[in-house]
């Protein structure tokens, strides 16, 4: 079922890579380090809600999540192949169970940034 | 082929690791997530979403996590410019000018978000 | 000798197999003696010529340029008239092995039937749907219409980079690294016309697709064609193929 989709799916990694590469560090250190260490004040509820509310914001979160997710479900699904060496009868499984989990994370994603008030 | 092949030599080791930063790319875009979801909840969820941020666990996750995805971003700019050849006229881009130059947009990228953040 | 570290002799331990004799490959040492102006293919050809003619091996142009004398050398693919032994004089040791990846006929003699039918299944031929007559002269082309495939055209089929690609070792079906890039060499050459052809047979798991970017093949290239390279520029282009037949379907290809 993925076979025709390969390129499209390829081309969706790419995508991720370059976002998460561009953008997560930034946002791993400032969220996951320096505020929670308190090297930097962490912005208050009210003000970060104001900011996530924004429609540009919420496209930039949508695109924060949809692409690193399939960037990790099309690389994830190939290193398990060559890891485990799986054979190409067993494969589809595989990459349908990585394809079907970032396509729920990114509906879960759109849900939450259509209906956040 | 072994079922260890890839411990046999340092470029397949290196590999293997480079391939599984991709881990962490999928948990911290599950953890943002969470983190909108935990907001959208109201001041006392994100609160404590916040808290737990806070915990030694997390800070260790956070701080290998950084690390796996610096090196995905170094080993990502290294590769991109072979996907793309770029020419003007008869002269091909060297790849260590659009390497360079995704360090550039990395850096005024990361540059803008910070300023976002911070100055809230 | 004093003053010097120059060793007399130096060992090769070689790896030999006779089907008629043995079911698996053995090691075996010979000491030859150290030159520093040598290459192991001058090793292989004094233990040949002087020590035991029994070994078997393919070389031919002993300058780099025919891709025949390919050898698993300490581990890593590698032209044995193009390694010198002095790489390997202070530590003494150097290991050599058929490559890998490949059945071995004998001693260090691979199989390369698998490789030469990949080859074929990409039409590695310019490929036109009108040829034109010699009466109305060559095909022109630009020096930067060359410089589109020309590093692409430099393979020597030496197979090194195949046994450097773990993908080939798990997947033994993958058309392989310089396959691929001799494909890349007439797609993007102005005078072709079969780049759809090629797509067609490419654009599958054994093809482009198997391939995940390990990096290893342009590692080991002795001519720098950076079959990697050509890889992931075809990925592109067959991204590019979809998008365009999803948003333009009406387009002609």
């Amino acid at each position: 079922m993925t076979r025709g989709l390969t390129p499209f799916l390829w081309f969706l990694f790419g995508a991720g890579g370059m976002v998460s590469a561009l953008l997560f560090p930034v946002h791993i250190f400032l969220i996951g380090l320096a505020f929670p260490l308190g090297w930097f004040d962490a912005p208050d509820y009210e003000s970060l809600r104001s900011l996530v509310i924004h429609p540009i914001t919420r496209l930039y979160l949508f695109v924060f999540i949809f692409f690193p997710l399939f960037h990790w479900a099309h690389r994830f699904r190939y290193t398990i192949y060559d890891l485990l060496q799986v054979k190409h009868g067993a494969q589809q499984p595989i990459a349908l169970l990585c394809y079907g989990t970032a396509l729920l994370g990114s509906v879960l994603a759109a849900y939450t940034l259509l209906t956040i008030a | 082929m072994p079922f260890w092949w890839w411990l046999q030599n340092r470029a397949y080791f290196n590999f293997i690791v480079r391939e599984l930063t991709c881990v962490f790319v999928g948990v911290f875009a599950v953890l943002t997530l969470f983190q909108i979801r935990a907001l959208a909840d109201g001041p006392a969820a994100y609160a404590e979403f916040v808290s737990r941020l806070k915990t030694p666990g997390f800070i260790l996750f956070n701080t290998v996590g950084l690390a796996a995805l610096l090196f995905h971003g170094v080993t990502w700019f290294k590769a991109v410019p072979t996907t793309m050849i770029i020419r003007f006229g008869e002269t091909r881009v060297p790849d260590q000018v659009i390497a360079g130059l995704h360090y550039v947009g990395w850096m005024a990228v990361s540059a803008v978000i910070a300023w976002i953040l911070l100055l809230r | 000798m004093e003053g010097s570290n120059m060793a007399e002799n130096i060992t090769l331990t070689v790896s030999r197999y006779r089907p008629e004799e043995e079911s698996e490959p053995t090691f075996q040492s010979y000491d030859v003696p150290y030159n520093k102006d040598w290459v192991i293919l001058d090793a292989l050809n004094y233990i040949k010529d002087r020590l035991d003619g029994s070994l078997t091996f393919r070389w031919s142009c002993r300058m780099g340029v025919c891709g025949s004398c390919g050898m698993m050398v300490n581990g890593t693919p590698k032209l044995t008239c193009a390694v010198p032994l002095s790489d390997y004089v202070s530590s003494g040791q150097i290991r050599i092995e058929p490559l890998q990846f490949f059945p071995v006929v004998r001693d260090l003699v691979i199989d390369l039937s698998s490789f030469l039918e990949k080859l074929s299944s990409v039409k590695p031929w310019i490929i036109r749907d009108d040829e034109k007559p010699s009466s109305e002269g060559e095909y022109l082309q630009t020096p930067a219409e060359l410089d589109a495939y020309k590093q692409f055209s430099m393979c020597i089929n030496c197979m090194l980079c195949y046994s450097a690609c773990p993908v080939v070792g798990l997947e033994p079906e993958f058309t392989g690294p310089a396959v691929i890039a001799l494909a890349q060499r007439y797609n993007l050459d102005s005078r072709d016309q079969g780049a759809a052809e090629r797509m067609a047979v490419l654009n599958e798991h054994e093809g482009m697709w198997g391939c995940t970017f390990v990096g290893e093949c342009t590692k080991v290239c002795p001519k720098n064609v950076d079959p990697a390279g050509a890889i992931q520029l075809y990925k592109m282009a067959s991204a590019t193929d979809w998008f365009k037949s999803m948003l333009l379907p009406w387009g002609s290809k």
